[in-house]
């Protein structure tokens, strides 16, 4: 709907089509159900983790707590997050 | 090499028997060697909507359990030579059906025919799984009506995870959207879910729109696919579907709505 359209109908208070409804609340209830479907959390996760820390842990001094890994699910891509909060001098062994 | 197709949905009632009669019919009719499936296992009804429920004798389940070989349980299609209609049983429950079983008879009507249609019940539970397993494309039925368009994206998925061509990680189910009982009129009042809509929602290609319709009943009623019926706007959004489906490059029908008399005679659209 256009912007006028949007505004017309705001001006008449007209209530929004049945239809438009039915595709908002589709759309939403939708990608729900599909980040929920198949590996919501895939099995590697905690693995890739491990081996992360290793190798990060061979060149600098980080917390375990300080150090997280994240998959966040959106409509066409995901994202792999990688969050390491280094301490405030950074210890490099080399 | 012959083609497994299922009609699939989900939801109960959108079409998917309807579809299954008149879009083996138009196979058929094109002249493929065509054979329809039903794996409503305990609520048959493809032969009611074939007219061929007086000439069941065998079932799908009397062939899987070796009991009658499957050209004897095989029904010819009154209306098309080429047709040919594998009955559910009506008497046993839907555990009868198992996918060794239901591979062996695929691989045998492999042999002989060009097109496998498979009317698959409603629900995702095992008759529907069977139906869907070994597909190689799927017309997903759908209505303009959010829980139908909720049940098709759960099913799309399921193709998606857990077909026969997922499982084995060869190249994946063919999609194709089949909107049925669509009601232009309703569509510009606002009222009804645009095919665009749908289509934006589910994103798979579209195959074709069926308008809502008083044949679709009057077919029903005497036994006779839709597609078969004269001058009826069923018949030609499934001959539509069929010549798509071959690969035909086909104009949309049925999706605008239709000019009123005065509109007409005043030379609108």
């Amino acid at each position: 709907m256009s912007m006028i359209a949007g505004l017309i109908d705001y001006l008449r208070g007209n209530e929004k089509k049945t239809a438009v409804v039915a595709k908002e609340r589709l759309q939403i209830i939708l990608a729900h159900e599909r980040a929920g479907r198949g590996t919501a959390t895939p099995d590697y996760l905690p693995a890739l983790q491990e081996e992360l820390m290793a190798v990060i842990a061979k060149y600098i001094h980080v917390d375990r707590d300080s150090f997280k890994v994240q998959l966040e699910k959106h409509d066409q891509y995901d994202v792999l997050e990688l969050n390491i909060t280094l301490p405030d001098k950074v210890n490099s062994r080399r | 090499m012959a083609k497994v197709i299922v009609i699939t949905s989900g939801k109960g009632g959108v079409g998917k028997t309807t579809t299954s009669a008149s879009f083996s019919s138009g196979l058929a009719l094109r002249g493929n060697k065509t054979v329809v499936i039903d794996f409503d296992v305990g609520l048959r009804n493809l032969d009611l909507i074939m007219g061929c429920e007086r000439r069941v004798v065998y079932d799908i389940i009397n062939v899987i359990n070796g009991e009658v070989s499957l050209k004897q349980a095989l029904i010819k299609d009154k209306n098309c030579d080429n047709l040919f209609i594998l009955p559910a049983s009506q008497t046993r429950d839907k555990d009868a059906l198992n996918l060794e079983g239901v591979a062996r008879i695929l691989e045998e009507l492999k042999q002989s025919f060009d097109f496998i249609v498979c009317d698959s019940p409603a629900g995702i539970e095992s008759g529907a799984f069977m139906a869907m397993y070994f597909a190689d494309e799927a017309l997903v039925v759908t209505n303009p009506e959010v829980s139908s368009v909720r049940d098709s994206d759960r099913i799309l998925g399921i193709l998606a995870a857990k077909s026969r061509r997922a499982v084995e990680g060869l190249e994946p189910v063919r999609e194709h959207l089949l909107v049925t009982r669509y009601d232009p009129k309703r569509v510009n009042a606002g009222e009804m879910l645009s095919v665009t809509d749908i289509q934006e929602i589910l994103r798979i290609p579209l195959l074709g729109v069926i308008p809502e319709s008083e044949s679709v009943l009057k077919a029903s009623n005497s036994g006779t696919p839709a597609i078969h019926l004269d001058k009826s706007d069923v018949a030609d959004a499934y001959r539509d579907v069929v010549g798509r489906f071959m690969g035909e490059d086909l104009p949309m029908r049925f999706v605008a709505e239709k000019a009123g008399f005065l509109k007409r005679l005043l030379g609108g659209r």
